[in-house]
């Protein structure tokens, strides 16, 4: 009705300006299978969830009585624990694997190159299995000089525990995803935006902290938030280090006792996607918070309390402390 | 009476095989406006990126206010300076660049301050009362909260002026700071370089406008494939050039 009456105002508005142009107002074009295609999908959802509802074999008591289960939902916790540490050390040396892959040094470059080749090129499964027999492979670790007896020496199976393994083989792996996408996000930044840093005389180091990488960072959040969904889901392999008290393992071992397992499915299905979508909320505010500068959400800046202050202590006029300075 | 800003002394430049600059020697007088033409691919901007040192010299001496540029000087050898040496070199130097290469995740402020505060560590508040003088120089004082994104071309170029005048630069060089904008957004830009050669900046400008060399100019430069062809006085080389090739570049650009 607003938009009725509203398009009517400004139809009547032109008759003084400009009378030949009339507003248009055609008969709007049907689509009658967008209808039909919709109710129809509508229908057929609707089954799925009724029929979902009564199938025994899903056993909703079940999943109701399990979903916080003080097992489950410590699982849960260690799943989750296990995904942010393997990210964090991931992402870490995703960066040093990033900056070595692009320095002027061509063996700090074949080297990133080679483990990229190694870690990209197995599968995680495979890696993880081998870091769970890290134990039989270096039955010590120790610190020294090469080939004289060592200073401190531990036996690795006491000083790594599976849950420290399973951490190692997940952040290791992860590394070389991060370094590509650390790599694309630099590279994606004008090079005429390092060459202004440097012509006022910012040192690499200050241009990469206050200028490429805050640029870079709209390129290398979206993948990266990718990699923390995917890292999440991932923790499930776990199992073949072998830990056992991540999210879907826990649950298979439960299921095992109860001989019942599809309702411990929908449970940890829950959780995992309960985490995935906080981690997706997250991941929105990032984007938003980078965006600065691009598109119409950051056309000005607000000028916040601590611009205004200044503004007010320091009115414009000649600094007491330059000819100091000079 | 004093020594020039900038002495160049048979510089050369390649890039690989490709010798871009051929020697180049001139000097460049403090608070003098030299203007630098030529046809593209004549090495005048990579001249100018040797004197900040974003291009390493291969061949000659390049000095700014007698000191070398990208080199120390002992005995008869030279040592590569440390990149935070280097760094420290570019800071008495502005640069304005043809894209502006404004930082576009800052505000117009923000570009003007953030190389002080960072490199120079002047207290914010300080920083930003200069800045919004700056800012009120070129004559965007209404525009400092805006993003680089939504200024017009000629103000992105103001603004980039403005922040490098924020690093109190003791020569100003300018890479054709008006060859990316649209034809009526150049006399502004060419409006505040006129105002800082008056207050007597020295300054070395890459361009194509020469109503602003013939104005402005103290000195006129003509380079064509990596020499320099002729130079003099702007009014009299662009009335009355001497050599062959000024000539047919001038008839094309005049």
């Amino acid at each position: 009705m607003a938009q009725n009456s509203e398009r009517r105002g400004s139809a009547g508005m032109p008759d003084s300006v400009a009378p030949d142009f009339v507003s248009i107002r055609a008969v709007k074009l049907r689509h009658p299978w967008r209808w039909i295609i919709g109710v129809v999908l509508l229908l057929l959802v609707a089954l799925v969830i009724i029929d979902a509802a009564q199938r025994e074999a899903f056993d909703w008591p079940s999943v109701g009585k399990y979903m916080f289960d003080r097992r489950v939902s410590l699982a849960a916790l260690t799943t989750l624990e296990l995904t942010v540490s393997a990210m964090v050390i991931g992402i870490v040396l995703g960066i040093v694997l990033a900056v070595m892959r692009l320095s002027p040094n061509p063996i700090l470059k074949s080297i990133a190159w080679f483990y990229l080749w190694i870690f990209r090129g197995t599968p995680v499964y495979v890696q993880l299995v081998f870091w769970g027999l890290i134990a039989v492979i270096y039955n010590t670790i120790d610190i020294g000089i090469p080939f004289q007896q060592p200073w401190v020496s531990w036996e690795t199976k006491a000083a790594l525990s599976a849950f420290a393994l399973a951490i190692i083989g997940l952040a290791l792996n992860e590394a070389a995803y991060m370094a590509e996408i650390v790599r694309a996000g630099l590279l994606a930044v004008d090079a005429g935006q390092d060459e202004a840093a440097r012509a006022l005389g910012m040192t690499w180091f200050q241009s990469m902290r206050r200028v490429i990488i805050p640029q870079s960072m709209r390129v290398i959040i979206p993948p990266t938030g990718n990699e923390v969904i995917s890292m999440l889901k991932t923790t499930s392999l776990v199992t073949a280090v072998p830990f056992t008290l991540d999210l879907y393992t826990r649950t298979r071992d439960i299921a095992a006792e109860t001989f019942n397992p599809i309702p411990l499915l929908i449970v940890a299905s829950v959780w995992y996607l309960f985490f995935t979508s906080i981690l997706m909320i997250g991941q929105f505010f990032l984007e938003k918070r980078f965006a600065r500068g691009v598109g119409e959400l950051g056309r000005i800046k607000i000028p916040s309390s601590r611009f205004a202050g200044a503004a007010v202590v320091n009115p414009p006029g000649p600094d007491p402390d330059s000819g100091e300075k000079r | 009476m004093t020594t020039p800003m900038v002495r160049a002394e048979g510089v050369v430049k390649r890039f690989g095989s490709n010798e871009v600059l051929k020697g180049i020697t001139l000097t460049v007088n403090r608070g003098d406006v030299m203007c630098l033409v030529g046809p593209s691919g004549s090495g005048k901007s990579t001249f100018l990126r040797c004197i900040n040192h974003l291009e390493v010299v291969n061949a000659g001496r390049l000095y700014v206010d007698d000191t070398l540029v990208g080199y120390r000087e002992k005995g008869d050898k030279l040592y590569e300076l440390h990149p935070r040496d280097a760094a420290a070199q570019r800071r008495d130097i502005g640069m304005v660049f043809q894209r502006f290469n404004l930082f576009p995740h800052m505000t117009a402020l923000e570009n003007v301050i953030e190389a002080p505060t960072l490199v120079k560590k002047i207290p914010k508040a300080d920083a930003i009362a200069r800045g919004k003088e700056l800012l009120d120089r070129v004559g965007l004082s209404d525009r400092m909260n805006h993003y680089p994104a939504h200024l017009s071309g000629g103000q992105q170029q103001r603004v980039a002026i403005a922040r490098a005048l924020a690093m109190d630069p003791k020569l100003m060089l300018f890479d054709e700071p008006t060859s990316a904008l649209d034809p009526e957004l150049v006399g502004e830009v060419l409006d505040v370089m006129k105002a800082l050669a008056t207050s007597g900046m020295t300054m070395i400008v890459v361009t194509h406008e020469m109503g602003f060399a013939r104005e402005v100019g103290d000195s006129l430069v003509f380079m064509d494939e990596g020499v320099v062809v002729e130079s003099g006085d702007p009014r009299t080389v662009l009335a009355k050039p001497t050599h062959e090739r000024t000539k047919a570049f001038l008839s094309k650009v005049l």
